[in-house]
């Protein structure tokens, strides 16, 4: 720093360099979600209708849900599999809710590259993503192929014992 | 370029104010080696299939809606009821496919004749960047007729970026501007999709002030040491050119006028259905070789980076290449591994195509395996231990014993 003109140009400059940084902010952010996407209601589901072993899937967010009404078999099969089988460890209980642990709910979208994943099929009786090859057991868990998670669980909570609320 | 030109009159004022007339002929007497072979001409090709998507995508956005609801609609409007509609879209669609085609010729041209090394480094690197924005370009456009494909593409792809730890999530909500592939996603994409062309022909005019530097490479890979070695751009490689286009266009159009959806796919002619994911997503053929790659590796974040990868290291190829000679001519072991390099990457190209299950994937791990093998071991092991053969002493000499001129 020689001279007061240097100062001057130094701090002209680095308050112009903070400003138009400051800007970035707004012009990033204004390609985030905006207030009428994030306001997208919560989805209520009836599940009155669903029969024993039906999967049902429903749209929340603009995004697939299955709604799956589980057979005695299929949450057996679910239960009897070692954690350390799992490359997501979680239990069945971790992914029902107590006393309702025959509906599964989970957002109907492969956690590899987000294609919707075929309800009852795959080797483990669960769901098998057709992309890429992903296989999810009767819990919805990864068992096989890329796919790194198991199938995501949204918020919900059973209002009476027949309807839910996803959101 | 040598001697300069007086300009006298209206074309003397006019250059005193703006240089054109001197540009001008610094085109027309531009130096290049007079022994370019027919490979040398993908560069104007790409030129001009650029050009052809600019003016077709222009008359195109005159009638497209960006709109989930109404964007499949308005293209089917363009096919059906817009004056010569099918055409401009069947142009722009078959355009695509014939830019990549040429620009992979060009590329496997660089790779074989070393135009990667010094001192052309950096024209290959804005020829990597050029790629990558032409990709992205195409990618987005391929999203905007909102169909199956159109959609369940843009969902996969973008969900790429959720490979990375912590910040994936955020980053591919950021790109939808939802929760979801979108109304927001479609108008953004459409919005990029009509800027990055621009930005593809700026690229373009640096890429070619970067090959007047040092002019272009040759099949012998020596550099002009005479004038000799040379002979003006215009009219030779003018007329070269303009061979190369009439095999162009007759390519194009017999794809436009006879084939022009052999090369896409049916399922985009259903509309966008977030509830459906087609059984088999396949990108469009000229990313099926990158999509092998990614599909090969059974861990996510690992696929995301081999795929970027299997691009960015060609970056490094002007490095991990160490032999001072350029041109493949003269390295006999080189070029088998070469040959045996482009078959890898047409048989990933096929595997691409293929459902993601059994033999193909292990096919397609070994396709992986050597593709990342090739540049990062049998490039710079054969460069450093390789017997060249002897080289001509100069472009004239080795053009006077093949040409007998």
């Amino acid at each position: 720093m020689t001279n007061r003109r240097d100062f001057i140009v130094l701090t002209a400059s680095a308050l112009t360099a903070i400003g138009a940084a400051s800007f970035m902010w707004p012009v990033i952010d204004s390609l985030n979600p905006s207030a009428d996407v994030l306001a997208l209601a919560s989805t209520e589901v009836d599940l009155t209708s669903i029969k024993e072993g039906q999967v049902v899937k429903v749209a929340w967010r603009g995004k697939p849900v299955f709604v799956k009404y589980r057979t005695p078999e299929e949450i057996a099969a679910a239960k009897t599999v070692p954690l350390s089988e799992l490359r997501d460890p979680e239990t069945d209980e971790q992914r029902t809710k107590p006393g309702h642990e025959q509906w599964l709910i989970m957002v109907a979208i492969c956690t590899h590259l987000g294609c919707i994943p075929i309800p009852d099929s795959g080797d483990f009786g669960g769901y098998f993503c057709p992309c890429h090859g992903s296989d999810y057991d009767t819990a919805g868990r990864i068992r096989k192929g890329p796919a790194p998670l198991n199938l995501i669980i949204p918020e919900y909570k059973f209002l009476t014992d027949t309807k839910i609320l996803i959101g | 370029m040598s001697d300069k030109t007086e300009y006298k009159g209206l074309k003397g004022w006019i250059e005193h104010r703006l240089p054109i007339f001197s540009s001008l002929e610094h085109f027309s007497k531009y130096q290049t080696p007079k022994n370019l072979n027919y490979a040398w001409n993908f560069g104007s090709m790409a030129g001009i299939a650029l050009v052809l998507q600019i003016l077709t995508g222009l008359l195109l956005a005159m009638h497209y809606t960006p709109h989930i609801k109404m964007a499949f609609q308005s293209v089917e409007s363009i096919m059906r009821d817009v004056n010569y509609g099918w055409l401009l879209r069947y142009m722009h669609a078959v355009g695509a496919s014939m830019f990549f085609m040429v620009v992979y010729a060009h590329i496997a041209r660089g790779l074989y004749y070393g135009s990667y090394k010094s001192p052309r480094e950096l024209l290959w690197f804005f020829g990597i960047i050029l790629f990558l924005a032409m990709m992205a370009t195409a990618f987005m456009g391929y999203v905007l007729p909102w169909g199956q494909m159109s959609f369940w593409g843009a969902t996969v792809i973008t969900n790429l970026f959720s490979a990375f730890p912590l910040v994936g999530e955020s980053i591919v909500t950021w790109l939808w501007g939802g929760f979801s592939v979108g109304n927001p996603t479609l108008n953004r994409f459409f919005a990029l999709h009509y800027l990055l062309p621009f930005m593809l022909l700026g690229l373009v005019v640096i890429h070619i002030a970067t090959l007047h530097q040092h002019g272009s490479n040759n099949p012998t890979g020596l550099d002009v040491k005479s004038k000799k070695d040379t002979i003006n751009f215009h009219p030779y490689y003018t007329v070269k050119d303009f061979v190369g286009f009439g095999i162009f266009f007759i390519i194009y159009a017999y794809f436009v006028f006879f084939e022009p959806n052999y090369l896409g796919h049916p399922d985009n002619y259903i509309p966008a259905n977030p509830m459906v994911t087609p059984t088999h997503i396949v990108p469009e053929w000229y990313f099926l070789p990158f999509y092998a790659i990614l599909r090969s590796i059974p861990n996510k974040l690992a696929g995301v980076l081999a795929m970027f990868g299997s691009i960015l290291i060609l970056f490094f190829l002007p490095w991990l290449d160490k032999c001072k000679i350029r041109s493949g001519n003269y390295r006999p072991i080189f070029k088998v591994a070469y040959l045996f390099f482009i078959i890898d990457v047409v048989f990933l190209g096929w595997l691409g195509g293929k459902p993601a299950e059994g033999d193909y994937i292990s096919m397609a791990q070994v396709a992986t395996f050597f593709y990342f093998f090739y540049f990062l071991i049998l490039v710079p092991v054969i460069s450093i231990y390789e017997k060249t053969k002897p080289l001509p002493a100069s472009i004239s000499e080795d053009f006077a014993k093949h040409k007998g001129a």
